[in-house]
């Protein structure tokens, strides 16, 4: 199985046509310079108002760099495209996924403000390939912090030419007329009124923007900044919310799939005889690709467990134990990512000297919801329904598998249930796709539980090895920073340290063949959670060298003041009062930066000495993420990264022997669940005359380090090895001395 | 083995020609036409699958359909009654108490039957009722603060 779960692969993508020339007007009314199938497409799309907007090229470079360098060329056409129609409703077509994180409330919150419509109003078209311009994907918290600004430049623009044409219509300037809950009134005659649906009635107005039109004052927003609750609530506490395994075609059949036994096993025979014989049974080989179809899923799983095959195992002995000290054998080159100073000077300056290597296992996505696709084929034609974080990804997947063009193939999105960067594996869609087109029906593929753990690209293991010094003062003058395998994503330290160097060996989840015994990939803040596990420990390794608070320890020792922010808010609403640690109370701190956002935390546990079991009883988490959209939204955000990360920080671990996955259900790979449940409390920083920033990943990346802390603070015991299971808590108490 | 099984589903009489020991999960979801039911896992850990089975909540996955015959079901689409939201579903909508929902119809589900038996559950015991159903968007704060809020105002209470 060769590593390509992110097919991400832009050299697919039709070459940059910008269709502007410098000295141009921002505004193009010509559909010059699109493809000739988005021509089309705009044609079908309808009347009223339309705006179809560019990302600059920068913000799409930020994108690539932020995803882990998948930007390799830049997507062409234009990234986000809004309606007004001529009912008056606002449409927004987006690439962009919902799968909890919350965009379609925030997306539709900017809309509905930069455009003055109440938010009923505007309706989130998304995910589907056929309808909605080319998207990276939905990860890396990018959704608001790249897609607002353009989108929110749509709106603008939209705005703008309704004005106009109230002008026209009111004749009265458009500087004398404002707009208000979808309508333009004259500000000094307000009943002088006319309705969106009024003016855009039997037009059809195109504009495409490039250049940044003139946005609405955050302070007169009425929408953003202010507390909405969700707008798929409804569906979702009714059932009424479909996912890809929901959607439902007349003679559709469901399949159950051979598998092999680990990765890297091939198979050598197969005997369908006996599962052929069940009524309502059809038997379907691709390749390797053996499956078993019937109306039921349970009937085809049943049928499957009839089918004999046999497999040729590879010989590897690589488990979750030596792992570790494979990565090392087989790491390459380190590429330094930052350096100051003089490591040399460093050494010698310091009066405290703390060595320790760090060790992080395997760890899965684990989302409720298993891969699923529907697929039906229709002559030259394949339209998918799956469960993806990137619908345009499983397109060209899908294109490539069945060789036709990716115009062919039409991917929907419905509902994702859960991805954490999992979904961007398209796998089960190709399998629907190939198996459709050879049964000449609608295939529906949902993996099993078992199947979702075998074929997840986890977490990258990684080691990191520190090497760092305080001098008498209590300051930090040597960081020697190296990571194994993790990404460099959170590697570089912001404190403010002289002599430094970060160097990053191997990269997330791209290493080459012979690294993982299976797929990796990008989990829920890629690389960071490793890197601020490692770094955060290491800084209270320091901070007890000095014989200093850790908190105090850290305040000393940053100068960045968003970080100081955070850190002082989370320690004062905590009650922090300054001791060393082992304090015996059980209070750990940590700070981290992702997605531009900054995070600090503090957790109070207790462990019981005898079985080694930690109860994380209160978080407190401070966050600033520049404006905040939706603060709820946020808050909601930041909680279930708190408790998601409460699994790898204690339990979740995948154990392996080679290319066979030994955790296979929920019963031996546990995730957090509601007797974990620690007091949690969240604190938005307000820095609203800053951009937004991302709010779906941040929170996570420091539970490692903080419960760590908090577990020394309590047992004087230092874990260095996530995840903190019991055993591992016996034993790092049994070193201590 | 087919057989002709009759119970009630979502208060409505149902009568099925089916094999009796396939799961309840899968004839709800593929021969009954329903899909708030959600497969997890398949094997009784995650709740995804919880219905209502004569007021008990019952983990439909591993339920054979013959054990309901003669017997009242309810699903997430049969929980509001005449055009009015249940209780804990308004609670969950006003408490923002999912992300991805993919758990949500399992959490309602056993919530409704917890406070059926125990209409005024402490957080310890919260805690443990919904144990065994897994939520991997950590919406697990806001659940508790939903089912409180319900808890709250069957006592009598406020229920914010
Ligand atoms: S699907 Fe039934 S318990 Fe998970
Ligand atoms: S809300 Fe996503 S699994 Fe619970």
């Amino acid at each position: 199985m060769k590593d390509e779960y992110l097919e991400l692969d832009f050299r697919d993508l039709p070459d940059r046509k910008t269709g502007q020339t410098e000295g141009d007007s921002p505004l193009e009314q010509s559909l010059e310079g699109f493809s000739a199938d988005r021509r089309e497409f705009l044609k079908v799309v309808g009347g009223g108002i339309l705006v179809l907007v560019s990302l600059g090229e920068g913000e799409l470079l930020a994108q690539g760099r932020r995803g882990g360098g998948f930007g390799r060329q830049l997507p062409s056409d234009w990234n986000a495209f809004l309606r007004i129609g001529e009912d008056g409703r606002v449409s927004c077509f987006t690439g962009k996924i919902e799968m909890g994180q919350g965009v379609a409330t925030s997306l539709a919150q900017m809309l509905a403000d930069e455009l003055n419509v109440p938010l009923e109003n505007v309706d989130m078209v998304m995910g589907d390939t056929d309808l909605c311009p080319w998207d990276m994907g939905t990860f890396g918290s990018m959704s608001t912090r790249f897609f607002g600004p353009p989108l929110r430049a749509a709106a603008a623009e939209a705005r703008a030419v309704l004005l106009q044409l109230a002008a026209e219509h009111l004749q009265t300037p458009a500087a004398e007329l404002k707009a208000e809950n979808g309508a333009i009134s004259v500000k000094e005659h307000p009943e002088k009124k006319v309705s969106y649906a009024e003016l855009t009635k039997g037009k059809r107005i195109e504009r495409r923007l490039k250049e940044k039109a003139v946005l609405e004052e955050v302070s007169e927003f009425t929408i953003v900044g202010k507390p909405v609750l969700r707008r798929d609530a409804l569906e979702k506490v009714t059932g009424k919310a479909q996912y890809a395994a929901d959607v439902r075609l007349p003679g559709m059949l469901c399949a159950a799939i051979l598998r092999p036994p680990a990765h890297g096993a091939t198979l050598k025979s197969v005997d369908t005889s006996e599962a052929e014989r069940l009524p309502g049974v059809r038997i379907v080989k691709e390749g390797d690709l053996v499956a078993v179809l019937h109306k039921h899923p349970d009937n085809a799983a049943e049928a499957l467990g009839k089918v004999k095959a046999e497999f040729d195992r590879p010989q590897s002995d690589v488990d979750d134990k030596t792992i570790f000290d494979h990565l090392l054998k087989v790491a390459p080159e380190g590429k330094t990512v930052a350096s100051g100073g003089d490591l040399k000077r460093g050494a010698e300056l310091a009066t405290g000297v703390v060595e320790a290597t760090y060790l992080n296992s395997y760890v899965s996505h684990a989302p409720i919801e298993p891969h699923a696709a529907l697929a039906k084929i229709e002559g030259e034609k394949a339209t998918v329904w799956a469960s993806t974080q990137n619908p345009f990804g499983a397109r060209d997947e899908i294109a490539r598998r069945l060789e036709i063009s990716s115009t062919n193939v039409r991917v929907i999105t419905p509902f994702v249930g859960g991805g954490f960067g999992g979904k961007t594996n398209n796998q089960q869609a190709v399998e629907a796709a190939v198996l459709a087109k050879a049964a000449g029906k609608p295939v529906q593929v949902v993996w099993t539980r078992a199947e979702e753990f075998f074929y997840d690209t986890f977490r990258p293991a990684a080691v990191v090895k520190i090497r760092s010094g305080v001098d008498g003062a209590g300051r930090i003058v040597l960081w020697d920073y190296h990571v194994y395998f993790a990404g460099e994503r959170g590697c570089q330290q912001f404190y403010d340290v002289p002599n430094h160097a970060t160097v990053s060996h191997g990269s997330g989840w791209t290493a080459g063949a012979g690294t993982h015994p299976f797929r990796t990939g990008p989990w829920r803040a890629p690389s960071n959670n490793t890197n601020s596990f490692a770094r955060e420990s290491q800084i209270d390794l320091l901070a007890a060298k000095a014989g200093a608070d850790p908190v105090e320890f850290r305040l000393k020792n940053l100068t960045d003041e968003r970080m100081i922010r955070v850190l002082k808010t989370a320690a004062e609403k905590f009650g922090w009062t300054p001791k060393k640690a082992p304090s015996g109370r059980g209070l750990g701190v940590a700070c981290g930066t992702d997605s531009g956002t900054c995070v600090a935390w503090i957790a109070e546990v207790e462990v019981d000495k005898t079985s080694g079991v930690v109860e994380v009883k209160r978080v407190v988490c401070a966050q600033e993420m520049g404006l905040v959209i939706n603060p709820e939204g946020a808050r909601i955000q930041m909680e279930g990264c708190i408790t998601m990360g409460l699994g790898y920080a204690l339990a979740e671990e995948v154990h392996f022997k080679g290319g066979e996955v030994r955790d296979l259900h929920f019963g031996s790979y546990q995730i957090p669940r509601f007797s974990w449940l620690p007091k949690i409390e969240t604190v938005l920083v307000d820095a609203k005359d800053s951009p937004p920033q991302g709010g779906g990943e941040p929170a996570i990346i420091g539970m490692g380090a903080v419960v760590a802390n908090a577990v020394f603070d309590a047992a004087g015991a230092r874990l260095l090895q996530l995840p903190m299971t019991p055993e591992r808590i016996k034993e790092a108490m049994g070193k201590r001395g | 083995m087919e057989q002709a099984i009759q119970f009630t589903l979502n208060n409505k009489p149902v009568r099925i020609a089916a094999d009796g020991e396939r799961k309840l999960l899968w004839v709800l979801r593929y021969d009954l036409g329903l899909t708030g039911p959600k497969c997890g896992c398949g094997q009784g850990y995650c709740g995804a699958c919880t219905v209502l089975v004569a007021g008990e909540a019952v983990r439909s996955c591993l339920m054979s359909l013959k054990d309901v015959a003669g017997r009242e079901v309810v699903t997430i689409e049969g929980l509001a009654r005449n055009g009015r939201l249940h209780p804990v579903q308004e609670a969950f909508m006003e408490h923002d108490a999912m992300q991805c929902g993919y758990c949500t119809p399992g959490m309602i589900l056993e919530a409704v039957a917890l406070l059926r038996k125990n209409p005024k559950p402490s957080r310890e015991e919260i805690l443990k009722s919904m144990d065994d159903n897994l939520c991997r968007c950590g919406a697990h704060t806001r659940i508790v603060a939903a089912i409180e809020s319900v808890a709250r105002s069957l006592s009598g209470g406020p229920t914010r």
